[in-house]
């Protein structure tokens, strides 16, 4: 793929990229939320077009008019939600489009000796007449690849192939890829599990706001490098720019603990950590995407029910069955896909703000309207948020003013802690500028904070305590002097600490 | 931009208001039925005052098409919090079944009959609710299933009979008249407004548009979002045993295979008509009110036009599927694409997640 | 022995007939309920139902469902009864014409479906409607139909056995239709490309959609196919009846679907199977047939039926959402 160039309504999602993979190469690709990894992928595959450059495969001009297409000329896409028929046999879904077939229909008989032929081509010996749901996904993702091997594909995408899989599972899948390199067929291994892309890829290469950062031999690049790219900072940049740290007020340990948790986990969503927090303080998360981060907050709001540990407010030991529970209890959280889990579109600024503090105003559940619009407007004004008037559905608004309103929900709630989840995502950098401020005002004002943010300045700027979190675990903490970008990037890479 | 900048002054900015408003649309329509048929039907508008109380067409429509209204009413909360219910014209003949039978076969006073009339539809729409949301059944297939379980309750308890009564205080509901009105329209009046003060000044309308525009970020705001469902659901049982009480009085029976047949397409259709999406959102009570009086006038001008009751089901059958194209995104684009041809702006369309 | 899981749903609805009809049996055992003449009557009495509901199962598979089969099913049965008696048209062209109508509607609603994205429920319910007040409109009343050609139609039986020996028993035109229309929608849907395209669509539209199968056609010729079998079944009320009628229609569809659910077919799609249909067409009859039996009155017939597919959904929901939990 040379010079290719996509944009979307206002965004440029990929500027003059070039990629190539080699026959029997395992190429990685990373890169954080935006990157523009899954649009290259789909406009290779067909799903979007391309507004610019060319695409080459085995030699000769590639244009795929939607993913079927690409498949039957030889590109193959195998998903984190595996794309096939859980209701449906293995061996049907192997042959599904292409089933052998005679003059009565189809053949049935055919199709389950082929599939057993197929699977044991990679080692797999199942009942392949049980629907592919009874099987475990790892398996699962076997039949997809195996099918996609079948359909004659010389290069097979793995789009986050490993998100939902353990250990083990993950072993088998490696295995298989070995297996698919000794055929010679090229792989894209698009994830965001640092070692594992280390483990399996002859080269990576990361792409960053839509532009290719660079291509390397995995063998060749450091670790610590490549974190680099992925945030954007070099490690020689990163030691030489001394963010200034400005948290906002000292907290010393003899303050009360606002949440204490030990142990708190959830299956593959993200291992069991231990996590404290003072009044007033700022805790942040740092990571690279799909580390973990958003889970371990969920937990902590109890949108997800943690399947061990505990958690205590100040001295008390809680469950939290509920959001409702969280939030009675003094808990807000931000979330992090705004559009999914926190707008209501149609409904205006003023509902959309006054939403959850309402439930406080009054007992009986009485709406008064100006007790609303005073809130609303005491939030739009201090949070700056651009509307013509209280009343405009939230819909109208830009994406960074959306951002503020829900923002000034959870502020108007005057919770004990708060929950920030990429606050700052897709805000103007004068709104950057508020945001920070505020953590800083409430902060003072004794609100303890949990900070999640892509932008590794403003984590280190603002945090007292950093919790360091990689491929779903908490990987280390980091107080005081430690707390700089190059700490945290060594951190998050798994090697020690180098001086500054 | 300051929050009062932006606002266009004066005449044309309050005309831009209420073109905007989306009671404004049907109101509109309504407005063209009716004259319509001022002029081009016979007798239309022909208002007589005899004994005190009004007659004419315009005044059957309304009191003729009071259960209607009141389904449309429950139906509203339904459809906004991402529902549906088929089962309310079932209900309406349950309730009607229950109140004739309590008052001839079992002597019980009115207000008695009414009660437990009243009480059996709310159950049967909270029944409709746990469906929907504890055990988490399709809308459609748990009313589905009530539709013809209601009837069928009924049916046995009636023994497949017509129950005829004969009292007056019943009668009343359906029959009467205050202030040279029928009594029916009051009823309706009453119902709305209650449901109107309720979705304004309560936080309960906040919840409901919360709850159907996007239960997820909902929950994650600390809503019920089930009991908010079943309220719903329980609501709408109450309203169609209201408007069965109402059909029963008007005809001084119980006739449990023709109360309320076919009236789920009415009062979904006006609801839909009105404003309020299938899809859930914010629920827009005026505007189903307004849905089903154009509903009912429609009925009305056909039977006075000589066309019987059958051959109107395919006209409704066909807005049915007008109206939802209207409300669908391919209209949408369709419609924005001749704006951006025009010059004029393209209506933001809410981002899907 | 371990039954294979795919074939425990059909084995379970098939285990329910066989006990129900055991039980009946039991209960009414002097009268010879075992006999082949009970069996092939009833065959016969539910092949209306039976037919509309090989057509829901396709339906029902794909995800989608279609409320419209009992008011297409009266249409088809009123337009023979008014070709033949008002427009002296011969059978053998009023039938065809029907099935052409269904087949039509039907198709209209599944393209309607697949165009604009407005969900199953409401199109057929429009459908539905649609096709109620077009009967109306095309005659009011039921259509008493005699015609030779239809009256040796309907007497068309096939002997088991000897014809002149009095025990042999016939198998009337209505039962062998309704056997015909399973065993060919039992085909299509096990070695036909467009059957298990049907279960694709049902079990993952999105990956269906990927693995390039032809969503869209398949959808809307489900709604074709079930117009189709709708419209059949009204050929077989107007043999049956000698009669083209509005009245067999009503509540059709909800019978239909609980035959299917029954039938171990799930309501969520892409699970079930035709034989399982047959067997909860015939569970269904039985029930049908017992409450007749015992003096149910027809409120109370509905109550029970509508409970029996409440159980059936509500079991499917609770399965399937155990089964859901772990991942």
């Amino acid at each position: 793929m040379r010079g290719i160039d996509k944009h979307f309504p206002g965004v440029h999602a990929l500027d003059k990229v070039d990629f190539d993979v080699r026959r029997g190469e395992v190429h990685g690709l990373m890169g954080q939320n935006g990157a523009g990894k899954s649009t290259l992928v789909k406009v290779l595959t067909g799903v979007h077009p391309r507004d610019g450059g060319t695409i080459t495969f085995e030699g000769r001009a590639f244009h795929a008019s939607s993913p079927a297409d690409a498949q039957r000329k030889g590109i193959s896409t195998v998903y984190q939600e595996v794309n096939l028929i859980p209701s449906l046999s293995v061996a049907e879904n192997l042959f599904l489009g292409r089933s052998p077939r005679a003059w009565f229909g189809l053949h049935w008989r055919q199709m389950q000796r082929r599939s057993r032929e197929l699977l044991a081509q990679f080692d797999l010996d199942i009942d392949v007449d049980e629907p592919l749901g009874s099987y475990p996904v790892a398996i699962q993702q076997m039949v997809a690849i195996a099918r996609a091997v079948d359909i004659d594909a010389r290069l097979i995408i793995l789009d986050e192939p490993t998100s939902s899989l353990d250990q083990h599972e993950t072993e088998i899948l490696f295995d298989m890829i070995g297996r698919l390199k000794a055929r010679g067929i090229g792989i894209i291994f698009v994830t965001h599990f640092l070692d594992q892309v280390y483990r399996v890829s002859d080269r990576i290469s990361v792409l960053r706001n839509g532009q290719r950062v660079g291509t390397f031999e995995a063998a060749r690049l450091p670790k610590i490098e490549l974190v680099g790219h992925m945030l954007g900072k070099s490690p020689a940049e990163a030691a030489a720019l001394e963010t200034e740290r400005l948290p906002a007020a000292e907290i010393d340990v003899e303050r009360e603990a606002v949440l204490t948790v030990r142990n708190l986990g959830r299956g593959r969503a993200i291992e069991p950590f231990d996590l404290e927090i003072r009044q007033g303080e700022v805790l942040g998360l740092a990571g690279l995407l799909g580390s973990g981060r958003t889970e371990a907050t969920r937990l902590l709001f109890g949108a997800d029910h943690a399947e061990s540990g505990t958690i205590a407010i100040g001295a008390r030991r809680v469950s939290l069955r509920s959001p409702r529970h969280a939030i009675a209890l003094g808990i807000a959280l931000c979330p992090e896909d705004r559009q999914a889990d926190g707008l209501f579109p149609e409904m205006s600024v003023r509902g959309n703000i006054a939403l959850v503090v309402q439930r406080t105003l009054s007992r009986l559940g009485v709406i008064s309207r100006r007790a609303h619009a005073r809130i609303a407007g005491e939030f739009v004004r201090r949070l700056d948020i651009a509307t013509p008037d209280l009343e405009r559905p939230v819909k109208h608004l830009s994406g960074g003013n959306q951002q503020k309103v829900i923002l000034a929900r959870w502020l108007a709630c005057n919770p004990r802690l708060l929950i920030l989840d990429e606050p700052t995502r897709g805000i103007d950098v004068g709104a950057k500028v508020e945001v920070e401020r505020l953590i800083d005002a409430l902060s003072h004002e004794g609100i303890a904070i949990v900070f999640i943010s892509s932008e590794l300045e403003e984590v280190v700027r603002r945090s007292h305590r950093i919790l360091v979190l990689r491929d779903r675990k908490v990987v280390g903490e980091l107080t005081g002097e430690a707390i700089n970008e190059h700490t945290v990037m060594d951190t998050i890479a798994g090697q020690p600490a180098h001086d500054a | 931009m300051t929050l009062e900048e932006s606002r266009p002054a004066g005449l044309r900015g309050r005309w831009a208001a209420a073109r905007h408003s989306p009671v404004f649309w049907p109101l509109l329509a309504l407005v063209i039925l009716l004259l319509y048929n001022i002029i081009f039907t016979p007798n239309f508008a022909r208002l007589e005052i005899r004994e005190g109380r009004a007659f004419g067409s315009l005044v059957d429509i309304l009191q003729n098409g009071a259960p209607v209204m009141l389904l449309a009413t429950g139906m509203t909360l339904v459809i906004a919090v991402a529902g549906i219910d088929l089962s309310v014209g079932s209900v309406m003949a349950l309730a009607g079944a229950v109140a004739a039978l309590l008052m001839t076969e079992h002597n019980q006073s009115v207000p008695a009959a009414v009660i437990a009339a009243l009480a059996v539809a709310l159950l049967v729409g909270a029944w409709n609710g746990v469906l929907v949301t504890y055990v988490g059944l399709q809308p459609i297939v748990a009313t589905l299933v009530m539709l013809v379980m209601g009837r069928g309750i009924a049916l046995a308890l009636t023994q497949d009979q017509k129950v005829r009564f004969e009292v007056p205080a019943f009668e009343f509901i359906g029959t009467g008249a205050v202030l040279g009105l029928p009594v029916p329209i009051f009823i309706v009046v009453g119902v709305a407004l209650l449901v109107l003060l309720v979705l304004r000044k309560t936080a309960l309308g906040l919840y409901i548009e919360a709850v159907g525009s996007n239960a997820r970020a909902a929950r994650l705001c600390g809503l019920r979002v089930h009991a908010i469902r079943l309220l719903a659901y329980s609501f709408a049982g109450l309203c169609a045993g209201v408007a069965g009480l109402i059909a029963t009085a008007d005809i001084k029976e119980a006739d449990v295979a023709n109360c309320g047949l076919y009236l789920e397409l009415d009062a979904i259709l006006a609801v839909v008509i009105g404003g309020t999406a299938l899809t859930g959102g914010r629920p827009y009570l005026l505007g189903s009110l307004v849905g089903a009086v154009i509903m009912q006038t429609l009925t009305v001008m056909l039977q006075m036009r000589g066309v019987i009751t059958e051959h109107t089901l395919i006209i409704k059958a066909g807005m049915a599927i007008v109206v939802c194209l209207l409300q669908t995104r391919a209209l949408e684009t369709v419609v924005n694409r001749l704006r951006q041809r025009t010059g004029r702006k393209p209506v933001p369309q809410a981002r899907s997640t | 022995m371990r039954i294979p899981r795919r074939h425990r749903p059909l084995l379970a609805s098939v285990a329910a007939l066989v006990a129900l009809y055991g039980v009946a049996a039991l209960r009414y055992g002097d009268e010879g309920f075992f006999t082949l003449q009970v069996f092939i009557n009833l065959l016969r009495n539910n092949s209306v139902l039976g037919i509309v509901a090989v057509g829901m199962t396709f339906v029902i598979l794909s995800g989608g469902i279609d409320l419209s089969v009992g008011a297409l099913m009266s249409l088809s049965s009123v337009v023979i009864g008014v070709l033949i008696m008002e427009y002296h048209w011969p059978p053998v062209l009023a039938i065809p014409a029907a099935l052409a109508l269904g087949t039509a509607v039907g198709l209209g609603m599944g393209c309607i479906i697949r165009f604009t994205g407005i969900k199953p429920f409401i199109v057929t319910l429009a459908g539905m409607f649609f096709a109620r007040g077009l009967g109306f409109l095309i005659h009011l009343e039921s259509v008493a139909i005699y015609h030779p050609q239809h009256e040796w139609l309907a007497m068309l039986a096939i002997p088991l056995g000897a014809p002149e020996l009095p025990e042999t028993v016939f198998l009337p035109i209505t039962a062998i239709l309704f056997l015909a229309v399973v065993l060919i929608g039992a085909y299509v849907s096990l070695f036909m490309r467009f059957g298990r395209n049907v279960y694709a669509l049902g079990g993952n539209e999105e990956a269906a959609l990927l693995m390039g199968l032809p969503v869209g056609r398949t959808k809307a010729w489900i709604y074709g196919l079930s117009g189709f079998c709708s419209a059949l079944a009204g050929v077989v009320l107007t043999l049956e009846l000698s009669s083209g009628s509005h009245i067999e229609g009503i509540a059709l569809e909800l019978d239909a679907i609980a035959a299917v659910v029954v039938g171990g077919t799930l309501l969520t799609g892409g699970v079930g199977s035709v034989f399982g249909t047959l067997v909860g067409v015939l569970i269904i009859g039985i029930i049908l047939n017992v409450m007749t039996y015992e003096d149910f009155s027809a409120g109370l017939t509905k109550v029970a039926i509508g409970l029996l597919l409440l159980v059936f959904v509500v079991l499917q929901r609770l399965l399937t959402r155990g089964a859901a939990r772990p991942a």
